[in-house]
Order: structure tokens, then sequence, then C-alpha cells
């Protein structure tokens, strides 16, 4: 039996983060996890994150795992990959398979970041080839380079389902449509709103009745349902495509932690019962990431990094003052994170208006875009002389790196990270694109509604291949996606700092000044 | 299909270039990658046939949750091929119940 | 919320069947939802039972995909609330590993 001061299961962000606090504390700290490379699901992340600058906002998932890994080489963490640990045994020992042997370790405390598995919904033809998770096509194509079909559904609107749709299109999938059978789209309306304006259809309360197909999937029946989500009958529709992506949520990977006989709680998925510092009902013993709750990788990293110290603290490597300093800073960035309408804590709830008493965009959240009526009661919808962001920005979530953004102080988010951005009166654009490039969204364009005498120019985010050029000709459409007039790319602006965001000004007409809001490189 | 350029990832770093066998046809893929994304990529998605039904299944979670995609690798049975990285002449074969043996297990 | 255990001398009825009943739950031991539910009117009233009884997470993936799902369709037929029935109970190996690996404790003999 090999001993140590802290064993930290999986090598995900939370439990990385973790590792690096006890290694800083001066603990022996050994990490397990069961994959080839650490990381968990970090390096499918290929979209910027939100939150603020102290949560990595507007950097890449990938980059930000990379960033990880080196902070933990450098803390001097030890990670042992390929790596299952497949027991959890009484006084925190442990039994790791490496693969043609089996290892038992022990330490003074144990903190379990296993992170979740995805929850799937059983349908009949579910278990033909073709049906898959939506992370298991995110695995296929951003870590492995290949696509995992062409003509895709998307079954579930959460912000699993929106990010990996979008990533689909980057990776030259078709995505035939995203299908929810909540009434409502469950992810954040910036996700819904980037997909929809490519012309992908939202289908809300709707559900999937069957994929068929012999050996592969080659159709897939779909049907609306009623408020408690029976189907209707009538209202089968087929639709072709060669492959179903399932992004119904996501379950805590609680087995091993219950191995422990910690307390536990069905929250919507199995979780332990853990204090404020993620310790469970068994001192010494932790949970960190989405284990304990499923939330956002970069809530993840900060749990894993309270849980780390507190361990410390359990086993006397950093005293009380010590941790009560370290963890205050952790838990107010959490804080800032753990607020607006996708708080923990207002799951399930149906908000009406935003902080700021705006009504929400019903189309946005019934359509996945925001209708041309709706848009002009948010603070960042402006019109303007000259060249001005207009910010598509109307629920409150955690994320500000617009402000910091613009170098001349055009837009303004207010007092917590979650307040609507606005754009400031007496302000004066200077058309760099950085804004455009920064928001995590997608959300923010540049419009200039008199350019020339009769034509205006949008600037949009772009990240898709092949990238237009200047003097290309093609067609404009609108945030549901329709193609509304001609478009000319006037400019496109790549520098390094927009990492691969590539933001593109198109001229169109005056009056689409205002709807224009995605290119494509087609006749009209 | 593979992704020959990404927008984000640019090009994809991928060893080299081996030849593997599926079912006794010669296929290419890269070494190191999971046996699964080279079947991807080959068009293969039919990776067993179940023991109860003999239904076709596939790649179902490509992280060695689901074993979904088990197939038989260079004679071994339950290979979870989504997590197995590819090497130079293996063997690969669609599993049939808990056999390479179509016949076996009817 | 705490676990409840059903009450067995409560009646349930007869089983009946419904339209879905062939779709697949259990993906590694290819247990369908009807077989699970018929499962519940031979008498098996808690998650751990009817995993003894037909082994729907009991295959390679140890319940990983399965185990909400059979949750779900016994408390649904019993009248609970998912929350309300306590999940099988986890046991190692928490993931495959072929017998001759399990033996092979290497090194450990000297300690």
């Amino acid at each position: 039996m090999k001993r140590y001061d802290l064993i930290v299961i999986g090598a995900g962000p939370a439990g990385l983060s973790a590792a690096i606090e006890g290694a800083k504390a001066g603990m022996r700290t050994v990490v397990f996890d069961e994959n080839e490379k650490p990381g968990g699901q970090l390096f499918k992340q290929i979209h910027k994150f939100f939150g603020s600058k102290e949560h990595k906002a507007k950097i890449r998932g990938i980059n930000i795992g990379t960033e990880l890994l080196d902070e933990a080489e450098k803390a001097g963490v030890e990670v042992n990959l390929s790596s299952t640990v497949i027991g959890i045994y009484p006084e925190k020992c442990i039994s790791v398979n490496k693969g043609d042997h089996i290892e038992n370790y022990r330490a003074e405390s144990i903190i379990v970041a296993t992170g979740a598995a995805e929850r799937m919904i059983p349908f009949k033809g579910w278990d033909l080839p073709g049906v898959l998770g939506a992370g298991a096509a995110q695995t296929m194509m951003n870590l492995h380079g290949v696509m995992p079909g062409k003509k895709v559904v998307m079954v579930g609107t959460g912000n699993v389902g929106l990010v990996v749709s979008f990533q689909l299109l980057q990776a030259g999938c078709s995505v035939e449509a995203l299908i929810d059978a909540a009434p409502r789209v469950g992810g954040y309306g910036v996700h819904a709103s980037k997909v929809a304006r490519t012309g992908v259809p939202f289908l809300l309360s709707h559900t999937v009745v069957e994929a068929k197909g012999k050996d592969h999937v080659e159709s897939v029946v779909i049907a609306q349902v009623d408020e408690k989500f029976r189907t209707i009958p009538g209202t089968e529709k087929e639709i072709e495509a060669d492959t179903i992506c399932i992004a119904v949520g996501l379950n805590p990977m609680s087995q091993l932690v219950r191995m422990t006989g910690c307390e536990m709680q069905d929250a919507g998925g199995l979780v332990p019962v853990c204090n404020e510092y993620g310790e469970t009902s068994i001192p010494g013993i932790f949970a960190a990431g989405d284990v304990s709750g499923i939330e956002e990788a970069s809530s993840a990293m900060i749990e894993g990094h309270i849980a780390g110290l507190a361990a410390a603290k359990y086993t006397g490597w950093i005293d009380e003052n010590e941790f009560i300093e370290a963890v205050k800073i952790r838990t107010s960035s959490l804080d800032k994170l753990r607020q607006g309408m996708f708080a923990p804590q207002n799951k399930g709830k149906k908000i009406e208006n935003t902080d700021e008493g705006i009504p929400v965009s019903k189309s946005l959240l019934e359509k996945g875009y925001m209708d041309d009526e709706e848009m002009e009661r948010y603070p960042g919808v402006v019109k303007k002389a000259g060249v001005h962001p207009v910010i598509e920005c109307s629920q409150n979530i955690p994320c500000d790196p617009c402000q910091e953004a613009c170098p001349f102080g055009c837009i303004k988010v207010g007092e917590r990270i979650t307040d609507l951005p606005a754009v400031v009166e007496d302000s004066t654009c200077r058309n760099c694109g950085a804004c455009v490039a920064a928001c995590p969204g997608q959300a923010i364009f540049l419009v200039n509604e008199d350019a020339e005498e009769k034509m205006g120019t949008v600037s949009l985010p772009y990240e898709f291949l092949p990238r237009p050029e200047v003097g290309d000709k093609g067609v404009a459409l609108d945030r549901s996606g329709r193609v509304i007039c001609d478009a000319e790319v006037v400019k496109i602006q790549n520098v390094g700092s927009f990492d691969r965001t590539a933001v593109l000004t198109m001229k169109v007409p005056k009056e689409y000044t205002s709807s224009a809001r995605f290119f494509k490189k087609e006749v009209y | 299909m593979r992704i020959e350029e990404h927008p984000i990832l640019g090009e994809y770093k991928k060893g080299k270039k081996v030849k593997f066998s599926f079912d006794g046809k010669e296929l290419e893929g890269f070494e190191g990658e999971p046996i699964a994304a080279a079947l991807m990529a080959s068009g293969v998605t039919t990776h067993r046939h179940t023991r109860k039904k003999g239904t076709p299944r596939g790649i179902f979670c490509a992280i060695g949750r689901c074993t979904d995609c088990v197939m038989v690798v260079d004679g071994e049975i339950n290979v979870r091929t989504c997590i197995t990285p590819l090497k130079e002449g293996m063997k690969v074969q669609t599993q049939y119940g808990l056999s390479a043996d179509k016949e076996a297990e009817k | 919320m705490e676990y409840k255990v059903f009450d067995r001398t409560k009646p349930i009825g007869e089983f009946v069947e419904g339209p879905d009943d062939d779709i697949i739950v259990c993906r590694c031991e290819e247990i369908t939802k009807g077989e699970i539910r018929r499962a519940i009117y031979d008498g098996m009233y808690t998650v751990n039972e009817v995993k003894r009884y037909i082994r729907p997470g009991m295959g390679l993936c140890q319940g990983l995909t399965c185990g909400r799902n059979v949750k779900e369709i016994i408390a649904r037929e019993l009248g609970m609330s998912p929350q309300e029935l306590e999940e099988s109970t986890p046991r190692p190996p928490a993931r495959p590993v072929t017998a001759i690996v399990y033996a092979d404790c290497r090194g450990e003999e000297e300690k």
C-alpha cells in the first residue's frame, strides 16, 4: 500500500485545481485518472468561456486546459493516467487499476472529482449506430478530428446541446434541427442565437419518437408533446439524418464517492451532501466539480481550489487563518458565477423579467433568436450616428469581457457581472472589432447605418471555414437564419488577440443593418 | 470523414499513418488515435452485434464509459475501441456476442 | 429527501402492457422497459431487487448509462418520486476489470 497526504480522483478541471492547492500547501499529492490524457472534458471545449477575467473569461476551454496542466506541473502534482480507481474503502484506502495490475493507496484525505456522465433518454432505435451522446460527438470532432456524421439532429437545447450544435457546424456537419421536449430553450440565449442565425431550426415541445435505419440511423421521427410531455398523435414528422446527438443533461458520477458511505442527496442527480468547502459527511472526504452538482467548468475549477484548501486545513498543512484568507477569494469568485438567471438556485424557475426589470425575449426562448421588435428594449441595442456596437445580450448571465475589451470605454456592464451590457452614451466607437471577437456569446455587432448613401455595414463574429475574403459577394441572413438581402464582404479582421474569431464586415442595404446578422457566400 | 482543417483548431496533430485490418480488410488510420476514430473516418460505424438480440451497436459515449463500442482487438474481446490507441498492424474484428465468430452465437 | 421503502402490502394491480415496452433501457444487458416493468409486478420493488432479478445495470458499463432511467421507471410504476427511491448499492470494481488483473496486486506482498 502506497501512502500519500492527498489523493485526488479525476484529473479534470476540479481535480487538477484541488491537487494544485494540495501540492502548494506542501502535501504529497497524487491524482488518478482513467483517461490517457489529463484535463477531463476541457480539451473539447473550443468555445470561449463566460465569466470575468478572474474566471479566465473569453479564453477557450482548450487553452484553459493547457494553462491548468502547466500550473499542476509547476506545483509538483503527480498525475497517474490510465489509472482507474475501482474502489474506495474505509480508512481512506483506494484500489487503482493500472491496466495490467492493481495498486492500493491510502491518504489522509481524498478529494473525489469524478465529473459527470451524459444523461440519456431511451427511445425506439436509440441503440442504433449513429445515435450518440453530444459529448461523444464533441470528442470525435474536437479531439480526434473526425466528423460524427453529415446530417445531425440535436436532442436538447441546454448549453451542451447548443454549444455542440455550433461546433458541429464548425466541423462542417449540417445540423438539421435542434429539438427539445421543454417549451423553452434551456441554455444561454446567446448560444442559441449563434446557431439560429446560421439557419438551424429550433423545434421546442418536440421529442424523438424513433431512430429509423437498418445498420445505421437513416432518419429520425419526431413528434410534438403536450404540457405533460406526452406525444400528440398525428404530429409525427420524419427528418432525414444520419446522426442523432443526445444532450439532455448530465449525471454526476457519484458511484465512487458513494462507496465511502457518505450521506447523499438526489438533487436531479445523486450528489454527496457537502459543506461549503466540499467536505462530505465523512471527515477528510471531499467532492468537487460536477460530481457534487452539475455546473460549468469555471465553477468546477474554483470548487477544486476550495476543496484542496479544505483538505490542507483538515490535515494541518495550513492553519485556520491561512485557510480563511485563501478561501475567501475563491468563494467570492464562485459567488459571482452563481448569479443571474441560470444560477443553480434559479434552476427550473420561469423568469419573466431581467434584473433590470426588462421583459425577457419570448421568441428567444421559443425559437432560439430574438424578434426585431423585442430587440430595442435592451440597453445594448441602440441606434447612433456612425459606427457603434449593438449588443444583443438580453439575459443576466455571469459574463463581462465586452466591458474590458473596448479600449475606448464604449461598453459598460455595471456593478454585477450579470448586469446587461449597455452602450455608453457619449462614447465614440473606433470600429476596432475587439468587443465583437471578445464576446463569448458572439452577441456583439458593429453597425453603421449610414456608411454610404444607401448602404450600411454590419460587422459580425465569424468562426467558420472557408473564411470569406474581401470582395466576396453573398447573402445576409437575419437572426432566424432567413436570407434577407445581398451582401458584400468589405473587411476581414483576424488579428492574434481575436483568437481565431474573425470579425467580418459586410455591406448591406441601409434598411437591413438592424436585422442582417450572418453572411453566407452563396447566391440569392 | 476527417475534418481537414478546423476554424479554431487548425490542423489536427496526428501520429504517423498506419495500416490495420478490420474484418480482414486493410484500412488506414493514425497511430495513437482511438481505434474508433480510425474506423469512423473510414466509414465503419457498426462495432459489434449484441449477444441477445444481435442488433448493431457503435460509438455512443466515446470516452470509455458506456462500453458499446467494444470489439475484438488482436484476439481479445470487449476492448473499448473509443479509448484504445491504434497501432500498426492491429487486427480489429466486429464482435458478435462475445466473439468474432458470426456463427458461434447463433 | 429521504429514501422511502415501498409498502409491500399495498396492492399495485396487474401488469398492463405499455406502447413503449419494447424499448431497450439497459443497453449492455439488453433489458427492455417492459421487462423492468414486469419485474415490478413480480414483486421487485427496489432498484437492487430488479437489478438482481433481470440484470439491468449489471453489464460492462455497470449502470453508468441506464442507472437513472431504471430508477425512474421503477419509481413511476410504484407512484413514487425518483428522488425517494434508493439507487443500487455501489461496489468495487466500479469499472470493468478482468479477473487476472483484479487478482494481481503487484508489490503488495513485501509490505
